[in-house]
């Protein structure tokens, strides 16, 4: 019979918890930019189609760091609640904070009973008529979320990122800023100067969706001739 | 063991929002109430609000549908404001005949369909996926259509591949028809027919199409009482959507206000009796 070795909860959960950062330290960062028109989420992502930056609802978006198919399994589930919600009750029924505590769940389950906990972090954002009432929720491997006000920054060098883009943050931000403020962010800990256009995933929550694209879904995916075109009004 | 948990990974996947329901959330289907059967001698089915003709037509560079305004309960108008024509998704519109409130949740379930699956594929469903997608669900009411309770969907969207606007018909079993240049369906929908054999062309302009859609569900209300003409009097005009490579647009209703005038205005300047 083998013979079970007692490990003390503080010493499992320690190990769990450094497990899941040293995945996700592995990955590139993800940056996410409330401004004045809308909300920029940024992913550094040489892949066109592994989106690590998704749709979830009219006015909700999902921003993702870690393992591609944890966080996808996590987005896809995403997609599934908010539309079954919306179809059952209304649209405008369907909320970042009902999504963001039902993946807070989601990852905590997990943490505490499976096997390894998920190596992923996500941020869940919800665009709102006025910028005081965007929501960005930050949710980590261990099911803790918390309520950001401004940016996001998740992934590998994030201290680095993050005091890049604190430093440059300001509410009156557009979107044009806000993608060219998160390049700057993400550039900080690479050699280059600058990222190419390929390098990066952009896509945007517009917060006036219904006059800037025509309908009530507010997010939208930029291509790279649109994101040069973005960086190049800054020069 | 792996591979058991492989299959069930597999089947599990999937990007249909109906299936999802039917595995998780049976009861919020539209179509997944079997009625109880009816009692011998009483075959007749619940009064409730039916709607009524859809034209749709093509055009150059793509395709229109229109839609009255009215739904009747037998001898009665139970609406003069309902909506028979709606967005499917950015590059498609249905059009509705039959039992109103099933044909709206249908409605709904479809346009959450093909939105689902463009947000976990990242890509839009062809213009033939999204027809059978339909077809599938009118399949799915098919025991309540037998009971009275049918629903007739016409289809028509742009075929982005192709570069053509298209149109598709429906049967109560969900049988899929692709139609040439137009179609009609619903209650009054033999007399707009009628109508469209006359005013259609080849390749007419947009403007033109609308106002074509208008007269022909005039003529439909002429001779159907259950389906309303333009209303002068309450400001209703049908519903009109035309669909392009530029994506689905709701017709203003300034434009429709002024083909409908055009419409009883040369039918009034006419003097005639039919």
């Amino acid at each position: 019979m083998t013979q079970q070795f007692y490990v003390s909860p503080e010493q499992l959960m320690k190990d769990r918890a450094d497990f899941a950062r040293k995945g996700i330290a592995r990955g590139r960062s993800v940056v996410v930019i409330s401004g004045a028109d809308g909300i920029a989420l940024v992913a550094e992502n040489p892949s066109p189609s592994l989106h690590k930056i998704g749709e979830i609802y009219d006015k909700i978006a999902f921003a993702a760091v870690g393992k591609y198919n944890e966080f996808e399994s996590l987005r896809q589930a995403g997609v599934r609640y908010a539309d079954v919600r919306g179809y059952s009750y209304d649209r405008e029924d369907v909320t970042a904070r009902g999504l963001a505590s039902v993946y807070a769940q989601s990852l905590g389950a997990v943490f505490t009973a499976e096997q390894k906990p998920f190596e992923v972090e996500l941020a869940v954002v919800e665009v709102a008529s006025r910028q005081d009432e965007d929501h960005l929720y930050r949710l980590t491997f261990d099911g803790s979320i918390a309520d950001e006000k401004g940016f996001i920054v998740m992934g590998g060098q994030a201290e680095q990122v993050s005091a890049a883009v604190e430093a440059g943050w300001q509410r009156e931000l557009d979107l044009a800023g806000a993608v060219r403020l998160a390049m700057r962010g993400l550039v900080t800990d690479k050699d280059a100067s600058a990222l190419p256009p390929s390098a990066v995933e952009v896509a945007v929550l517009h917060r006036e969706s219904e006059t800037a694209l025509g309908t009530r879904r507010a997010f939208r995916r930029l291509g790279d001739a649109e994101i040069a075109e973005l960086l190049a009004e800054g020069n | 063991m792996q591979e058991t948990t492989a299959n069930q990974v597999a089947a599990n996947a999937t990007s249909s929002f109906t299936e999802h329901l039917q595995r998780d959330r049976p009861g919020l289907l539209p179509f997944n109430n079997p009625l109880p059967t009816p009692q011998a001698g009483s075959t007749q089915p619940p009064q409730v609000p039916h709607a009524t003709t859809i034209v749709a037509l093509t055009y150059a560079g793509g395709v229109l549908m229109a839609g009255d305004r009215r739904a009747t309960m037998g001898n009665i108008i139970a609406s003069r404001h309902i909506e028979k024509v709606f967005p499917a998704d950015q590059y498609s519109v249905l059009g509705i005949a039959g039992t109103a409130g099933i044909a709206i949740d249908i409605t709904r379930l479809f346009q959450v369909e093909l939105e689902h699956y463009e947000k976990i594929e990242g890509t839009l469903l062809s213009l033939d996926g999204k027809a059978n997608r339909l077809g599938a669900m009118i399949r799915g009411n098919l025991p309540m259509a037998l009971q009275g309770l049918a629903v007739i969907p016409l289809f028509a969207g742009f075929d982005t591949q192709a570069g053509v606007g298209r149109l598709f018909s429906y049967d109560v079993t969900g049988g899929r028809y692709e139609e040439q240049e137009h179609h009609t369906v619903g209650s009054g929908s033999m007399f707009a027919r009628g109508a469209l054999k006359k005013l259609w062309s080849p390749n007419i302009s947009e403007d033109e199409a609308i106002r074509v859609a208008v007269e022909s569900l005039y003529d439909a209300a002429d001779d159907d009482s259950a389906t309303g003409g333009p209303d002068p009097v309450r400001q209703l005009w049908p519903v009109v959507y035309t669909v392009n490579r530029a994506g689905a647009r709701r017709v203003p209703e300034a434009v429709l206000a002024e083909a409908a005038q055009r419409v009883i205005e040369s039918r009034a300047s006419a003097h005639r009796e039919s």
